[in-house]
């Protein structure tokens, strides 16, 4: 480094400075090839789709028949569409039960697991282990428990004393709730982020806290509550993001036997019968980029919201 | 209950004997604390477990037992049918075994692609200084927030004109082009590997490939264990990318055919189509009880910085 510099600054020669010129342009050269897998799959995979499906959301593009350009029709048509605005009441409505419910559970599990006692780790295993196990697993086992007749959830309702216990999936009332409640099983993924954020609190903050005398209470409203703002912001944000893009779980459910289908029809799931049931490819591109739009502008409305909040908290404390 | 009555009585009597009663209380607040969060913890662990449980019993009974049990079995189960999980592998309409091999097959595939391609791209991101550095990562980190659904029909239209339609190619190209969060991720833990190692390395001669090989793939061996699990765990649990390309029963994967399963198996068969889910889940959770801790810190930075 530094003889590098003593020769570029007293001499400044022009073989110097070639050098140098032939030493950098080697570096770039090698850097770009390291990079070509990631920017040729950007090209392809990214970049490409994103203009294509531009295009083809303009377009009546369907795989047998010849395409056609035909401007905003797709859009128009979304308008007047009954099943378009049923789904996207049935994601919002989900998105409006579960993020909160979800938050407030995963921050509660995160809390207890962060507590230092006997098999502690025992349970932080089977908390998370929902986590990895598949949609579709996940699916069939809730669909047989909320059987109404055979599952095990009716069974210990009616074992409790409740006479007529809901038809669950099958109920267009219930339905969604069901699926509110089969998302809580796997509500340990959250509180594994959580807990990283617990961890990250330093200690000194609670001494400080206890020699002020300050209660359990007083503990989480004033020490880990604000520091943990950032966590819970990034949780609320990627959370909205999945709760927007449900597919796994109520593709299957939605087409279990005596489903109340209607109140399952998640955004995705309709765009998905209208693009691959229904072959109506270039509609199936509108639509998407309507939840694009709308759970942009959703997530960009609770990040400034809650990035404020957050700030606010850290400046409070 | 026997302590809350106590409390008003000993201070007004006498001051110094206070404490002891004070600190039996504390004691025994203690104590029910720790009752509380054992009996809140088993509460959860009992709601994520009692499901399974009843998976289990469930794919234990024989054929056409469930339908007609009004009142189901739970726990103390009186079926031990072992070889309906035998059946479940071999069943000639959903043939598992076949399913295990190719979801086995896109895994490893993905796995390959992930691993060789992040780290190629990850190391100019980490290490090398060129023109274009910073407004590159930038694109990186912004397709960490391009949502799938804005991309699946391009997709599919690019795949189906390439007539890749009906094979594997679909859901194992794309890894070879790397994944943000992976990158991000390796970039990361390449930063924090000092760097006077590979200066020294270059003063040796070794060329930008053979730092990369020889020093800093084997110090990367933790982070990239992390992807290799994160992509095992998300292409044996994928349904979609297997719904849209393949075709074939023959070369349909775990995910796909247990949704078949269930959308095509009557009630008669649930013991088998249960036998079958809980065989899923196994393959995942092991691998997440063995490098648990080390997924969890994966997890969490994955969580907090991407």
């Amino acid at each position: 480094m530094l003889t590098g510099l003593n020769i570029n600054r007293s001499r400044g020669t022009a073989t110097a400075r070639q050098d140098e010129g032939r030493l950098v342009r080697r570096e770039r050269r090698a850097a770009y090839l390291f990079l070509s897998p990631w920017i040729l799959g950007l090209v392809c995979f990214v970049l490409g789709p994103v203009a294509v499906s531009v295009v083809l959301s303009l377009s009546n593009y369907s795989i047998v028949f010849p395409s056609r350009w035909v401007g905003l029709e797709n859009y128009r048509t979304m308008i007047h569409d009954q099943i378009f605005w049923q789904s996207l009441t049935v994601t919002l409505t989900y998105v409006l039960y579960s993020i909160p419910l979800y938050l407030v559970v995963g921050l509660g599990l995160s809390l207890l697991l962060n507590m230092k006692r006997r098999g502690v780790n025992i349970f932080r295993t089977v908390i998370f282990l929902p986590y990895v196990i598949s949609g579709v697993a996940v699916a069939i086992l809730w669909s047989s428990l909320l059987n109404p007749q055979f599952g095990g959830v009716n069974w210990v309702l009616r074992h409790a004393g409740v006479s007529n216990p809901p038809l669950w999936l099958g109920s267009p009332t219930w339905a969604m709730p069901s699926v509110v409640l089969i998302g809580l099983w796997s509500v340990g993924g959250g509180a594994i982020i959580y807990l990283a954020g617990l961890q990250n609190i330093p200690a000194q903050l609670y001494e400080a806290a206890a020699v002020d005398g300050a209660g359990a209470w007083q503990r989480f409203r004033y020490v880990t509550f604000p520091m943990l703002t950032p966590t819970l912001l990034f949780v609320l944000l990627t959370s909205l993001v999945s709760a927007f893009q449900v597919f796994d779980i109520v593709y299957l459910l939605s087409h279990a036997q005596g489903a109340a289908s209607t109140a399952l029809n998640f955004y995705l799931l309709n765009m998905w019968t209208q693009g691959f049931g229904n072959g109506r490819l270039g509609y199936a591109s509108a639509l998407a980029w309507v939840l694009v739009l709308i759970s942009g502008l959703v997530i960009i409305a609770v990040f400034r919201a809650g990035s404020r909040f957050v700030y606010y908290e850290h400046e409070g404390t | 209950m026997k302590t809350i009555p106590r409390a008003p009585e000993a201070p007004p009597l006498v001051t110094v004997p206070a404490a002891a009663p004070r600190a039996l209380i504390r004691r025994v607040t203690a104590v029910a604390r720790e009752i509380g969060w054992y009996l809140a913890m088993l509460t959860v662990c009992g709601f994520i477990l009692l499901p399974v449980g009843w998976m289990l019993t469930a794919a234990l009974k024989p054929d056409l037992a469930p339908i007609y049990t009004i009142t189901p079995q739970w726990f103390p189960t009186h079926f031990w049918h072992w070889d309906n999980f035998y059946r479940a592998v071999v069943d000639p309409l959903f043939p598992f075994l076949r399913y295990t091999i190719n979801t086995l097959f896109v895994v490893f595939a993905n796995i390959l692609g992930i691993l060789i391609s992040c780290s190629l791209v990850a190391y100019p991101f980490a290490r090398m200084r060129f023109r274009g550095r910073e407004p590159l990562f930038y694109v990186l980190i912004i397709t960490m927030l391009v949502p799938w659904q804005a991309l699946v029909v391009p997709q599919f239209f690019f795949f189906y004109h390439l007539g890749w339609y009906g094979t594997y190619l679909p859901l194992i190209i794309p890894s070879f082009g790397g994944n943000a969060f992976f990158i991000f991720l390796i970039r990361q833990y390449m930063r924090s590997i000092p760097k006077e190692l590979d200066e020294a390395a270059r003063v040796d001669g070794l060329s930008y490939f053979q730092i990369y090989w020889r020093i800093l793939l084997p110090l990367c061996v933790p982070v990239l264990t992390v992807c290799a699990v994160f992509t095992f765990i998300w292409n044996w649990n994928n349904l979609l990318g297997p719904l849209l390309y393949l075709s074939n029963n023959s070369q349909f994967t775990i995910a796909i055919g247990l949704a078949n399963m269930f959308q095509n198996t009557a009630n008669a068969k649930i013991n088998l189509l249960m036998a079958a889910n809980l065989l899923s889940m196994i393959p995942p959770a092991i691998v997440f009880l063995v490098i648990q801790k080390r997924l969890i810190g994966g997890i969490a930075t994955l969580g907090l910085k991407g």
